[in-house]
């Protein structure tokens, strides 16, 4: 044995071979085109008023989960997932290929504990009508609570649920940290690819944003919208995030797997990167992503970004500073169109970023306060922008295959 | 010297640092101690009334308190303590400078009920719904559940603290979490990303709530007295797991590294591979393939046959259907020499730490190793007749051990398993 000897003689290309999204926008690429290219968002400022969400548009879940008993298994955020995937897949063209998915990695960014609503007001109530024995909370959770809905608030119960509906079982790991797993589960899933610890993976994650339950955690920091739905550039003065709901899957697989197998590509995954920002003063995200911009690779002038940003403040204002250092990059915010989708936006970016590649046109403007430039030449480099709404940064380069 | 690549010509992945809290005590030496004087460290649940709950008893980390307690802020501590242990005994780095990333195993996170208590009281009324609540939780006075209650708030802290690099990274499959986080650390070294990866597992999530959603579903066991008693892995009487609390932290290096800096070597990763069984949300396929598909890669990643290993720590849980599905993977797999290789569990002094168990298991499998001492299944009374393995019974046993297969196989279909050596092949 000789110590030059490499278990992984170059970087391998990695494409993106296929897209599914199931949002507030509608089901599918192409429902989700249109309505980017109409400048249609769908808010709900109603429901959970004076909280705004961005409403999951239905689907027919049969179409992609036959069996009502596996719908049962799950809650909202495990169907939207479990919908989501079985699209990509879909569009991957590997649905039902019982060699691939027995051999797919899949590397998922969730969250999870949907709780019981009734069941827990239920019992806060009679803690405060005076109900404070011993073992009152047990009492009630052991008479109360549905066996069934623990393992619909698991966080890996999503990858399960993506293994036994749709057959994806060579490995599968669940990363959890709101918005940055979202940027983990691609950076780790494109490294193994790179690397030949693997050939194709599923990633993605899935969010359901009309939770009051979530609502409430947010509500702690005073992340939330409220009130009235305005564009992500234009909250300075009324900072917030609306939740959205949806799920967004992709899969990647090495150039040369897609080519044996003769899949089209979107676009190829050429780099992902991350880190932990400090986040102990000012201007110390704005220069976390200055550093993670030095690493995507040679960027060319005129190309795309397409950010997750909140809308929560400071960290929306640091993003946009970096931004505007890179004016000749037309930008997009998925937070404006899709609301704040937490785990899911930073998979969303991707998906739309390969979508705006495939279709050799990055979707128009919509901002009336101006940081959203028209694009007029097909896009052939997009930089998907991550940043956290408490923690985390992360950004991807996505290019057209030439 | 052995070369600084495995077979396969990949950097070898070494052991430099371990620390471990489980029931049993803080650090190595205690953990050791009793693990191989047969103690068990579960008993009856103090930390919260236990009125109404079929399952009384767990292994709960008791001589460890945070203020205000909640259990993610007890899996905090727990990660900090056994973090601690390992850094120190590396010596890689200086204080809060780690060179490499954190991969963490962490249960998934919720407002919990103490909390969620305390919201309601804030509201003031009699009948309580959401819509209370969220008027009551913005303008500042909850701040600190936000932070609390997120599911990065641990790996944030402990990159913070122990400065390690890059994006920290909170993982979760389940049973299978620990072996997870070994497994990333492996593959990020191997891939030459990094000299050297903090790979961190625990779980602090004895909590009413916990134990109602796996009482709920069947798994643990109700044999409460004695609580000492209740682990019964591989016995005909087995009837459940029992919760645990516990962290583990492993330090990996690449070979090359840990040479170069003179650092004591304490064992390799040889091996690591999982499959996902898509049979059921809580059970194994009945024919066993995803667990002998988990195995077979774990051998074939490792480059070794079933008869290089000379111990499997196993999975164990003492629930009726895994340690039957166990045997019949390993039989599988072994064929013969499922009946000669002695198996052990751990689960069946410590419990089932749950997302921290794949990493306080291996670092057990380092010490049986170094010790050459495997420690003992206990409570095996009364041995189930369909269970053919060598179980290494009530006492601990002298053993001559160069490999040892440590199983994890978890709820979601997630199965990992990791081969861990004494020195480079």
């Amino acid at each position: 044995m000789t110590e030059t000897t490499t278990a992984t003689p170059g970087p391998t290309e990695v494409w993106i071979t296929g897209i599914g999204l199931a949002t507030s926008l509608g089901e599918g690429l192409d429902a989700n085109w249109d309505a980017l290219n109409q400048g249609r968002i769908n808010v709900d400022e109603k429901t959970f008023a004076p909280y705004i969400v961005h409403p999951f548009a239905r689907v027919s879940l049969d179409a992609q989960i036959p069996k009502k008993g596996d719908q049962r298994q799950m809650e909202a955020w495990q169907r939207i997932g479990t919908y989501a995937a079985g699209l990509a897949l879909d569009s991957a063209g590997v649905k039902g290929n019982k060699d691939i998915l027995g051999r797919m990695d899949m590397v998922i960014a969730a969250g999870g504990g949907e709780r019981d609503l009734a069941v827990d007001s239920a019992i806060l109530s009679a803690q405060a009508k005076g109900n404070s024995a011993p073992g009152f909370l047990n009492e009630r959770l052991m008479s109360d609570l549905r066996p069934t809905l623990f393992l619909a608030q698991l966080s890996n119960l999503l990858a399960g649920n993506i293994a036994i509906v749709h057959g994806v079982c060579g490995t599968s790991r669940t990363f959890m940290g709101e918005e940055v797993a979202g940027v983990d589960a691609a950076r780790i899933a494109l490294a193994r690819i790179a690397a030949g610890q693997s050939d194709i993976a599923l990633i993605g994650g899935s969010h359901n944003g009309e939770r009051k339950d979530l609502l409430v955690l947010y509500e702690f920091g005073d992340f939330n919208l409220k009130d009235k739905f305005t564009p992500v550039w234009s909250r300075q003065g009324h900072a917030g995030f609306a939740l959205g709901s949806a799920g967004a899957f992709l899969v990647i697989e090495s150039k040369e797997h897609a080519l044996a197998r003769g899949a089209k590509p979107f676009a190829r995954l050429s780099n992902v990167v991350a880190d932990l920002s400090a986040r102990n003063k000012p201007g110390d995200v704005t220069a976390t992503l200055e550093r993670l911009w030095a690493k995507l690779g040679p960027l060319a002038s005129g190309g795309a970004i397409i950010s997750g940003a909140t809308g929560a403040e400071p960290v929306t204002s640091e993003e946009r500073a970096f931004l505007q250092k890179h004016g000749d990059f037309a930008m997009r915010a998925t937070g404006t169109r899709f609301g704040h989708t937490m785990e899911t936006q930073f998979p969303l970016g991707l998906g739309l970023a390969a979508l705006s590649i495939a279709r050799g046109a990055l979707f128009p403007a919509d901002d009336p306060s101006g940081a959203e430039i028209a694009m007029t030449t097909p896009p052939s480099q997009i930089v998907v922008v991550g940043v956290g709404h408490a923690q985390g940064e992360g950004m991807a380069l996505v290019e057209a295959i030439k | 010297m052995a070369p600084p690549r495995d077979k396969f010509g990949r950097p070898i992945v070494v052991v430099t640092g371990m620390g471990i809290v489980t029931s049993l005590g803080a650090g190595k030496a205690d953990n050791w101690t009793r693990l191989t004087a047969g103690e068990s460290g579960i008993r009856t649940i103090t930390r919260f009334p236990i009125d109404s709950l079929k399952t009384t008893m767990a292994g709960t980390v008791d001589f460890v308190s945070v203020e205000p307690f909640t259990s993610i802020g007890l899996t905090e501590r727990l990660a900090e303590l056994a973090t601690d242990e390992a850094l120190e005994q590396s010596g890689i780095g200086r204080k809060g400078d780690f060179p490499g990333p954190l991969f963490l195993a962490v249960a998934p996170v919720e407002v919990e009920w103490p909390q969620r208590m305390e919201l309601g009281r804030t509201v003031g009324k009699l009948d309580i719904d959401y819509d209370d609540l969220l008027r009551i939780s913005g303008g500042g006075k909850f701040s600190a559940y936000h932070h609390r209650f997120m599911f990065g708030s641990v790996a944030a802290h402990l990159a913070e603290s122990f400065g390690t690099k890059g994006s920290p990274i909170s993982l979760q499959t389940a049973c299978a979490s620990g072996a997870t986080a070994i497994q990333l650390g492996v593959e990020a070294i191997r891939r030459g990303e990094t000299d050297a990866a903090l790979c961190v597992a625990a779980d602090g999530t004895v909590n009413p709530e916990a134990v109602v959603r796996f009482s709920l579903l069947s798994a643990l066991s109700t044999q409460n007295n004695p609580p000492q008693a209740a682990s019964k892995p591989f016995s005909k009487n087995r009837d459940g797991f029992v919760m645990a609390e516990g962290a583990g932290t492993l330090v990996l290096e690449s070979y090359e590294a840990a040479v170069a800096r003179g650092a004591t070597i304490l064992g390799v990763v040889a091996g690591c591979g999982e499959l996902t069984d898509s049979f059921h949300r809580t059970r194994s396929s009945p024919d066993g393939k995803p667990i002998i598909g988990c195995v077979l890669k774990t051998l074939a990643d490792a480059g070794m046959t079933p008869e290089n290993i000379d111990h499997i720590n196993a999975h164990g849980t003492a629930t009726p259907e895994n340690d039957k599905m166990e045997y019949l993977g390993i039989s599988a797999v072994f064929g013969e020499r499922a009946k000669q290789v002695p198996v052990s569990s751990n689960k069946s002094m410590v419990g089932h730490t749950i997302s921290a168990a794949g990493a306080v298991e291996a670092i057990f499998s380092l010490l049986t190793l170094e010790h050459q001492r495997i420690p003992p299944t206990i409570n095996y009374e009364i041995p189930d007749p369909a269970i053919l393995f060598d179980v290494v019974g009530n006492k601990a046993r002298d053993a001559r051990v160069t490999a040892v297969m440590s199983n994890s196989f978890g709820f979601g279909g997630q199965n990992a398993s990791l081969i861990l050596t004494r020195e480079p092949a």
